[in-house]
């Protein structure tokens, strides 16, 4: 066991990069998705220079600007924790995280802040086409952005195409391409990036039934609605596509998190999926009485983990204490080999230390070997802290968001039915009921995205990489109370920004278009 | 190459001189907070620690072998 462990340091460490993750979060998916639908809404205006496209180009291009503005740098801060809360994890997986973090810097960032400044400065000063090619850039490149930081969160999950080398403490990558197109971060990659184009299609619409309600801006409103619309549904069935593909990874790399998402304990072959439940209490789930209230979906848990109905999935009491009929070993004895991979390097050390170079060459070898990679080292980090429940991620929570996530998914499909069924009639202004649903869906787009990140990362506490570093082991050694003290300060100026961002998008859409009457279609 | 230079300093001149009023105020928005985030958070509250604390990779690499063995 480690000694020592300052609780508070891991605790606060932790919430501080939930807050700042989750704020700067707000702002991300809005960016991605809008900046494709203004550059579609632009090609109409060049193929066709009707000026209604310009106008409603110009319009969610400016609202475009104010979110892509007020979420700028809301990332960096993230980086600067790995630093000073996170070391160990920042030394870790420096080898790793350098590539993927600096190609987005350099290539994704410098593409969409060169042209962003062409999209809004260049409208009457280049020509249609170059200001229309920017605009696609910077679709491009912000999209590009999200890859490259979801390939590290990709590979924090499952790590791939790498080895621990003893000389450095540290994992070094040995393959790229598969660090790149490891499956677990393209899934996460599409059903990201598929969310933001959710969120941004419920923005439009939102916005749109606000001018509607207001009988303003008509036109633009419904031309936008029907975009919108079409661009929602379609990337809301990705999102449920890409959505059954995550949870297949995660069944295979991360079953303690898939357990935890279903509050699953007790394991069993042909596992029914909880579409609606009220977990119990948390000594009655651990004895198998899971919820209060359920209605499940037969053996659909089996089919969503493995696509087959029959298979046995395992729940938290499997991962715990073993199931040796279905070969999974009990944390303890993961806890065993973790200990026996520390003590290799301890070995390392030592013999480094003493000068022993033969032995020294000996241990590297041992690290290299497949069936100590296989057997002890991919337990590692269970070596780190012996008591089992440290290795239960927080169920209620991964439960609730996973639920909430996936419910509002599949409602916001039959939402932009709806809303295409409704454009195509062209009865849209007259079905004031839906505008107002319109403008209350808006909030749930958020709430989808912030429960879908809080399933990824609470569902894999306490892991800051699967399986090879917990967070007892990440941290590092500071004092609580500077943690705690940035984690105001951030709480204070997220607020702050949040309300003048709100403010000013408000003001903004109050405006509209900037011309005088809205007509109508 | 220093026409194109010019070209494109003049273009980002005109273009942050003819900002509309939203523009501006995000714009007053960003440069407050690259301040907060760059000058107090980076410089005061928030250092790399293993570059802070040790001068090299080496005493970084034993530091950290130090913490992960057992």
């Amino acid at each position: 066991m480690m000694q020592h462990i300052d609780w508070a340091v891991v605790d606060w460490s932790r919430w501080q990069f939930a807050l700042t993750a989750l704020y700067h979060w707000l702002f991300v998916p809005l960016t991605l998705g809008l900046s494709w639908i203004i550059a579609f809404m632009e090609s109409n205006y060049v193929r066709t220079g009707d000026p209604e496209w310009k106008k409603l180009t110009q319009f969610w291009m400016k609202l475009f600007g104010i979110n892509f503005a007020i979420g700028v740098a809301t990332g960096i801060i993230l980086e600067f924790e790995f630093g000073t809360n996170w070391s160990s994890y920042s030394w870790f997986v420096g080898d790793i995280f350098g590539a993927p973090l600096a190609i987005e810097g350099i290539m994704a960032f410098f593409l969409e802040s060169t042209f962003v400044a062409i999209m809004f400065f260049g409208w009457n000063r280049v020509s249609k086409k170059f200001h229309l090619v920017s605009t696609w850039l910077v679709a491009i490149g912000s999209n590009l952005s999200a890859l490259w930081i979801l390939v590290a969160n990709g590979w924090m999950q499952m790590p791939s195409g790498t080895v621990f080398n003893p000389e450095t403490a540290r994992s070094e990558m040995i393959n790229f391409w598969d660090v790149l197109f490891s499956p677990v971060a393209v899934n996460k990659f599409l059903h990201t990036i598929s969310s933001g184009f959710v969120l941004a299609a419920l923005f439009v619409i939102g916005v749109s039934a606000w001018f509607l309600l207001k009988k303003r801006e008509q036109r633009l409103a419904l031309r936008s609605i029907t975009i919108a619309a079409v661009f929602g549904l379609l990337a809301s069935l990705s999102v449920v596509f890409t959505g059954d593909g995550s949870a297949k990874q995660i069944a295979k790399v991360q079953p303690m998190k898939l357990a935890a998402m279903e509050g699953l304990y007790k394991g069993t072959e042909g596992a029914n999926l909880k579409a609606i439940a009220i977990l119990n209490s948390k000594s009655k789930r651990e004895n198998g009485d899971e919820c209060i209230f359920q209605l499940e979906l037969p053996k659909m848990l089996s089919w969503l983990a493995f696509g087959k109905f029959n298979e046995f999935v395992p729940g938290i009491n499997d991962l715990t204490n073993g199931n040796p009929k279905q070969r999974i070993l009990p944390i303890s004895e993961k806890i065993r080999r973790g200990k026996e991979a520390r003590q290799l390097l301890t070995d390392f050390k030592n013999a480094q230390d003493a000068g022993d170079t033969e032995q020294v060459e000996q241990i590297k070898a041992r690290f290299r070997e497949q069936n100590f990679k296989d057997h002890y080292f991919r337990y590692f980090g269970y070596g780190f802290y012996d008591e089992v429940d440290y290795y239960i991620p927080n169920v209620p929570v991964t439960f609730y968001s996973f639920h909430i996530m996936v419910t509002l998914g599949f409602y916001f499909i039959l939402f932009f039915a709806l809303f295409l069924f409704f454009s195509i009639r062209g009865v849209m202004p007259k079905r004031r009921f839906w505008l107002r649903l319109a403008l209350f869906t808006l909030p749930l787009a958020y709430l989808a995205q912030e429960t879908g990140w809080i399933t990824a990362e609470v569902g894999r506490q306490p892991w800051t990489i699967q399986d090879l570093l917990p967070t007892v082991a990440s941290v590092s050694k500071i004092d609580a109370g500077s943690v705690q003290l940035t984690f105001w300060l951030f709480a204070a100026t997220f607020t702050a920004l949040a309300i003048a961002e709100v403010g000013i998008m408000l003001k903004a859409i109050k405006k509209g278009s900037e011309t005088k009457g809205g007509g109508t279609k | 190459m220093l026409q194109l230079f010019k070209k494109v300093a003049l273009f980002y001149i005109n273009g942050f001189k003819h900002l509309p009023d939203w523009g501006r105020q995000v714009w007053l928005i960003i440069l407050i907070k690259l301040a907060v985030i760059f000058l107090i958070l980076k410089l005061l509250l928030m250092p790399d620690l293993l570059k802070k604390k040790f001068d090299n990779e080496k005493q970084r690499i034993q530091f950290m072998q130090e913490q992960l063995k057992l």
